[in-house]
């Protein structure tokens, strides 16, 4: 006989899909995370942390930057999207993406293509632990010299291993389709066809979405790009003799006068009482000088130095002071172990301050 | 330590609590009084109490629903 019949009814739900998107904190990842929002899809956001990203508490630490907003954009974007944010510290893993780039430099110290493929790749992998469908990026083709052209575009895709799970919402139309559009996961019609440098048709989509305020774009989210930052660090290695740099080094390239007047040691000078305070944090890892007769910087010492090096260093801090024109200044020297002692200089006139001694 | 330093070390150690526990972060940038709260709304936690003195900055946080 027979086995009964039994009739079941499925209901078909399709699964919602789920995205991790890189969210820098400018306008692009934003435009992008909210595009595949639009879509549907559960979106998260991670950020990595590099130890050059140019954040709001760098501006802040500068009086002349007070104006600026002090908020992490990248937070601040999570929130205007009102999804989570997952920061991820990439300090040491970054080190060799700077130091050993294998597409070489930018303008600047900027290893763009790198950096780009090394984050999709830490993406590719935090999908895979956390049982994520896919990765978005804000890139536009042409909107970068280095990273964001058609042809590296699938560079960036190979190397980092998401080949196809890697979505780049803003101009998916001008690349071939990945897998979620090919899935259906996302409907590509919907996606866009932005190119080249200009902005306006990504401050069309955000007013389309109502965003008004935004981290304005292209204004560079990485000090590594900027000029006189790379300098510092080319001098960094130089005077080291080998291409290294730990985190407390990077920070303070972004802070100061920096002056090396011997291979072996330079200064760098607080320009204001923000820089001042912020310096005073590593008075116990470096030598420091401070006038005491006069008004003046807190200036760090970093190097090995001799009573003849401290004694230059001492002229130096004091043609920053108050007592420029002094006959003599007096300082206090400070090694990192708290040890003082008091010495009384004549600040260095701007004539003998090497130009080539200031990086 | 500066930003988003406080953030993460925030975010790691949540990670590691029960909901419903507190975690009391102490750190001298002035910036965590906005990161710190704004990262708990966005990942469902709550802040308890801030307050800053003499250069150092103390934020409550009760972990919520992860």
């Amino acid at each position: 006989m027979a086995p009964p019949f039994h009739s079941v009814k499925i209901k078909m739900q399709a699964t919602q899909r789920k995205a991790v998107a890189l969210i820098s904190g400018g306008l692009d990842s934003l435009l992008a995370a909210k595009a595949v929002m639009e879509q549907g899809v559960h979106v998260e956001g991670i950020n990595f942390y590099t130890g050059f990203c140019v954040e709001g508490h760098t501006h802040a630490i500068r009086k002349k930057d007070k104006a600026k907003p002090k908020r992490n954009n990248a937070l601040w974007v999570a929130e205007q999207l009102g999804i989570k944010l997952h920061i991820v510290d990439v300090i040491e893993e970054y080190k060799d993406i700077v130091i050993n780039p294998s597409h070489g430099y930018g303008q600047h110290m900027n290893p763009c293509l790198d950096c780009k493929g090394f984050m999709v790749k830490k993406a590719h992998q935090w999908i895979a632990e956390n049982n994520f469908d896919f990765i978005v990026t804000g890139e536009v083709i042409g909107q970068r010299p280095m990273s964001q052209r058609k042809e590296t575009m699938p560079v960036i895709a190979k190397e980092s291993g998401a080949g196809d799970l890697l979505v780049r919402p803003l101009c998916a139309q001008h690349l071939p389709p990945t897998l979620p559009e090919q899935e259906g996961w996302l409907d590509r019609d919907k996606l866009f066809d932005f190119s080249g440098r200009t902005r306006k048709p990504q401050m069309a989509l955000a007013e389309q979405y109502g965003f008004e305020d935004y981290a304005q774009p292209a204004g560079g989210c990485c000090f590594l790009t900027d000029a006189q930052y790379s300098k510092k660090i080319a001098d960094l290695w130089t005077s080291r003799g080998e291409r290294r740099y730990e985190l407390d080094d990077i920070m303070l390239l972004k802070v100061g006068r920096h002056i090396r007047p011997k291979k072996h040691f330079k200064l760098i000078i607080g320009r204001e009482e923000g820089e001042n305070n912020f310096l005073s944090g590593y008075r116990k890892m470096l030598s420091s000088i401070k006038t005491v007769s006069h008004a003046g910087p807190l200036t760090l010492i970093d190097g090995e130095v001799t009573e003849e090096d401290i004694e230059l260093a001492a002229q130096i801090a004091a043609r920053y002071s108050q007592g420029r024109t002094a006959d003599k200044v007096e300082v206090e020297f400070t090694d990192k172990h708290g040890v003082s002692k008091l010495l009384n200089v004549t600040p260095m006139p701007v004539s003998q301050l090497d130009e080539a001694w200031q990086i | 330590m500066m930003c988003p330093m406080p953030v993460i070390r925030t975010q790691d150690k949540v990670a590691e609590l029960q909901v419903g526990d507190t975690l009391e972060v102490t750190c001298t940038d002035p910036g965590a009084l906005n990161d710190i709260p704004a990262w708990c709304r966005i990942n469902g936690h709550k802040v308890v109490s801030s307050e800053e003195d003499k250069g150092e900055v103390i934020i409550t946080v009760m972990v919520g629903e992860k």
